[in-house]
């Protein structure tokens, strides 16, 4: 489905001979944008249905926001504060180089909205506007607020070539913030948030569903390996909840690495479950910027956790929920370690001290690899040629293992050992350098296809490279979004779209069940 | 003109004192309520300094980012520090050793300053996507310094000024015993130039100095499985 305004038929660009610095080209997606959320939609979550008919109170609703995010969030004050246009993240965004408007260049999508922060909130833009690059807040700024910050994925790619490190990501949680605040939500996230709250799920599975779909798949295992692999729901005492993203239920590839995450528990005897009440690890909260939401969305896992008196608690393939679960759950809901005070203590003694609290899914896989509780047949996937592909999030907002820069060594080490092909992408594209799949972010939905398909060139070019050289056959990825949205994007390409898959798929593959010969 | 210049200096010396301290306060009283370094991040606190050190002295993300950005930055910075350094001898009586020590360094660094602004300013004509970045104080900021290194340099090798008597005049200055100022063209618009440096710093971009050691995403340990961060105003979600 193509966007009502989008005039022409969405193509990918052209594969760059060199990676060249692109050229600007102003405007170049000033029409690419997301649907605005309804009245209906936005009251569910707590925000004004629409804009004020006055101008003037949605202006004063606006800055006064603002002003309240600059004093609540230090990021946002010193990244408004320290950016000297130096111009060192001007390349470093995907979208910037998928679609050469200048407005993606990351230091000026924080233009957009330091521009208005010098005018209201800065001596030297109060006397001298123009001067500095400072301007009121009309109608105008705020659709390209709306534009713009729905053209950035909140993948911190910038913020590692920043010599501060500023995080666009930050500033656009911020600007989508005040754009929810004062009436101007995006469908898609608004939308999915309201289904988490009614009924559990990014997706709208209800519980029954959701059962079913479970018992289907113990049904397909079965038959496919002759062994009682169990999905379990809703167990009480189990020792590890399971927390992954919706779209493993039933969305192609993401349901292999269901199957695997199964496959591991069983074959290591531990025992598991999902639950109905927090069937879904992803947290829009954090895409729109609104610590409300946020906690309001993981409180469900704590609450899960204390319903079913489980030991550990374990998240699946999903980059941004990865980030949500490592980064912020001990702060939002007391998951994690090291608390003293009475809300968090209250979990934190249920849980099991010896385990990491949340653990990643690889992180629980690799343990039991190095522990020699797992077996596999890497041959199983000889079929395949392998790379892998670092998901935003996971790279540069968050951690497994022990020590800095184990989110990459870890999802590696398990595929090394599942399979006997594997090749890195070009380094610059890898690792903490790597590039977003395009659809992170809150972007994922079919009117942002244009720049979608844009934004995935540079990943693309460097994929190409390794079919190309290697024959590669298989990119394996830790993430609900990068699942999804190259599954979507790869034809656009000239791929096949089910060259992309997940680690747990790769280990689903190979994992010796106890029952051979 | 002495008069014009002590009441500059001490209006500026305030301005700049008071401004910095006023902004680098509020820094530190806002709350960083989320977890938010980029990471790979190191796991402790000395880990933290450890990287900061490397981004403050060796600027090693813009080292990854942009090899001609850091090459010029690196000329103005390392430049201006040592000049900077230099400078402290009219300040100090006796000067401290280290200082003595920097003072013939401290003249090639006058020049590599003025190449590193240079550079820098160049590129904002030059590359498109800079060019497309640059407001106009951006200009007007590169400007004031090049003239500062410029008339500096000036004073050093062409027009020489009678500096002992521009170290009384600060001397006098810290002691509030105001001496003459040499009467120079072109140590007027230096001292002008830089008053006008230490007025407009707490105001502008300058506040990348102080504002790198905030920024949460250098300065955060990556620990968040092992401490709760919680900011008050989040606490307060708690209790309710
Ligand atoms: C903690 C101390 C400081 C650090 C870590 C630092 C770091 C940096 C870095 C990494 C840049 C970006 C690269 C560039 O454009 O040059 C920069 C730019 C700049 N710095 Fe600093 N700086 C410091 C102190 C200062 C001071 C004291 C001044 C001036 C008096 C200054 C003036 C500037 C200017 C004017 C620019 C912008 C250059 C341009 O327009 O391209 N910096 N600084
Ligand atoms: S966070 Fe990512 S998408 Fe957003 S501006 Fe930075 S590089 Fe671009
Ligand atoms: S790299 Fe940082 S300081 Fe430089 S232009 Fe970008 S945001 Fe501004």
């Amino acid at each position: 489905m193509a966007a009502p305004d989008a005039k022409a038929k969405t193509e990918a660009p052209a594969f760059r001979d060199f990676p060249t610095v692109p050229t600007i080209l102003a405007g170049a997606t000033e029409n690419v944008r997301s649907y605005v959320a309804n009245e209906k939609i936005q009251e569910a979550i707590g925000f004004p249905g629409k804009l004020a008919d006055n101008w003037q109170e949605t202006h004063d609703k606006a800055i006064g926001r603002f002003g309240e995010l600059l004093e609540k969030y230090r990021s946002l004050k010193v990244y408004m504060d320290a950016c000297v246009h130096c111009g060192s993240c001007t390349d470093k965004c995907h979208y910037f180089i998928g679609t050469n408007d200048p407005k993606n260049m990351p230091v000026a999508r924080q233009e957009l909205m330091r521009s208005v922060y010098r005018r209201y909130f800065t001596p030297a833009g109060k006397m001298f506007p123009s001067l500095v690059g400072a301007r009121d807040l009309t109608k105008e700024v705020l659709d390209e607020w709306f534009t713009y910050y729905w053209q950035c994925s909140e993948c911190r790619r910038c913020s590692v070539f920043c010599p501060y490190g500023i995080d666009t990501a930050e500033i656009t949680m911020a600007g989508r913030e005040i754009l929810d605040y004062v009436g101007y939500g995006q469908k898609y996230s608004n939308e999915i948030i309201g289904k988490v709250h009614k009924i559990g799920n990014n997706l709208g599975l209800p519980g029954p569903a959701l059962e079913d779909t479970l018992n289907g798949l113990e049904e397909d295992v079965k038959d496919d390996t002759g062994v009682d692999v169990r999905y379990p729901l809703d167990v009480q005492g189990a020792e590890v909840l399971l927390v992954t993203p919706s779209a493993d239920f039933f969305a192609e590839p993401h349901i292999e690495s269901l199957i695997g995450y199964g496959k591991v528990f069983h074959a290591a005897g531990i025992s598991w479950t999902l639950s109905s009440k927090a069937s879904e690890a992803g947290n829009f909260g954090m895409f729109i910027g609104n610590y409300d939401q946020l906690r309001k969305i993981a409180m469900r896992v704590r609450e899960a956790a204390l319903e079913l008196g489980v030991k550990r608690i374990v998240v699946g393939e999903c980059g941004h929920a990865w980030r949500v679960a490592y980064a912020f759950w001990n702060t939002l809901t007391g998951i994690g370690a090291g608390a003293n005070d009475p809300f968090a203590v209250e979990l934190q003694k249920q849980l099991d001290p010896n385990y990491k609290q949340p653990s990643h899914i690889c992180e629980v896989t690799w343990d039991l690899i190095q522990q020699g509780r797992l077996k596999f047949d890497k041959s199983a996937n000889d079929s395949r040629i392998i790379t892998f592909h670092d998901s935003c999030n996971v790279a540069r907002a968050s951690r497994m293992g022990d020590y800095p820069g184990g989110q990459f060594d870890i999802p590696r080490n398990i595929i090394k050992a599942v399979a006997n092909n594997y090749f890195e992408m070009a380094v610059d594209t890898t690792r903490e350098k790597t590039f977003c799949c395009g659809g992170g972010g809150g972007l994922l939905t079919d009117e942002l296809i244009d720049i979608r398909v844009k934004g995935a060139l540079p990943r693309m070019e460097a994929l190409k490279h390794v079919v190309d050289d290697h024959g590669v056959n298989f990119m394996a990825t830790i993430c609900a979004i990068c699942k999804a949205q190259f599954t979507k994007v790869l034809p656009y390409y000239g791929f096949n779209m089910r060259l992309v898959g997940g680690v747990h798929q790769l280990v689903s593959t190979a994992i010796k069940l106890g029952n051979e010969q | 003109m002495t008069t014009f210049f002590a009441i500059l200096f001490y209006v500026a010396a305030a301005v700049f004192v008071l401004g910095l301290a006023f902004k680098i306060l509020d820094f530190a009283r806002t709350p960083a309520p989320l977890s938010i370094p980029t990471t790979p991040a190191p796991t402790t606190r000395s880990g933290v300094a450890f990287r900061m050190f490397r981004e403050v002295v060796f600027f090693e993300s813009l080292f990854k980012g942009n090899l001609w950005i850091w090459i010029f930055a690196a000329a103005f910075h390392f430049g201006l520090a040592l000049v900077v350094v230099r400078h402290l001898r009219y300040f100090i009586e006796p000067v401290w050793f280290w200082v003595a020590f920097a003072q013939p360094f401290g003249m090639y660094a006058g020049f590599a300053m003025v190449a590193g602004l240079g550079g820098l300013w160049a590129r904002r004509f030059l590359v498109e996507r800079i060019r497309y970045i640059s407001t106009p104080s951006d200009h007007l900021m590169l400007a004031l310094l090049l003239l500062i290194g410029l008339t500096g340099l000036g004073m050093k090798f062409l027009m020489h000024t009678d500096i002992v008597a521009v170290k009384a005049f600060f001397l006098g200055l810290l002691r509030f015993d105001i001496q003459p100022l040499p009467e120079h063209p072109g140590l007027y618009v230096h001292l002008l130039l830089v008053a006008a440096l230490m007025i407009i710093f707490p105001f502008s971009k300058l506040l990348h100095a102080p504002g790198i050691f905030f920024s949460p995403s250098r300065n955060q340990a990556d620990n968040p499985r092992e401490t709760r961060h919680l900011a008050s105003w989040a606490a307060k979600l708690e209790k309710n």
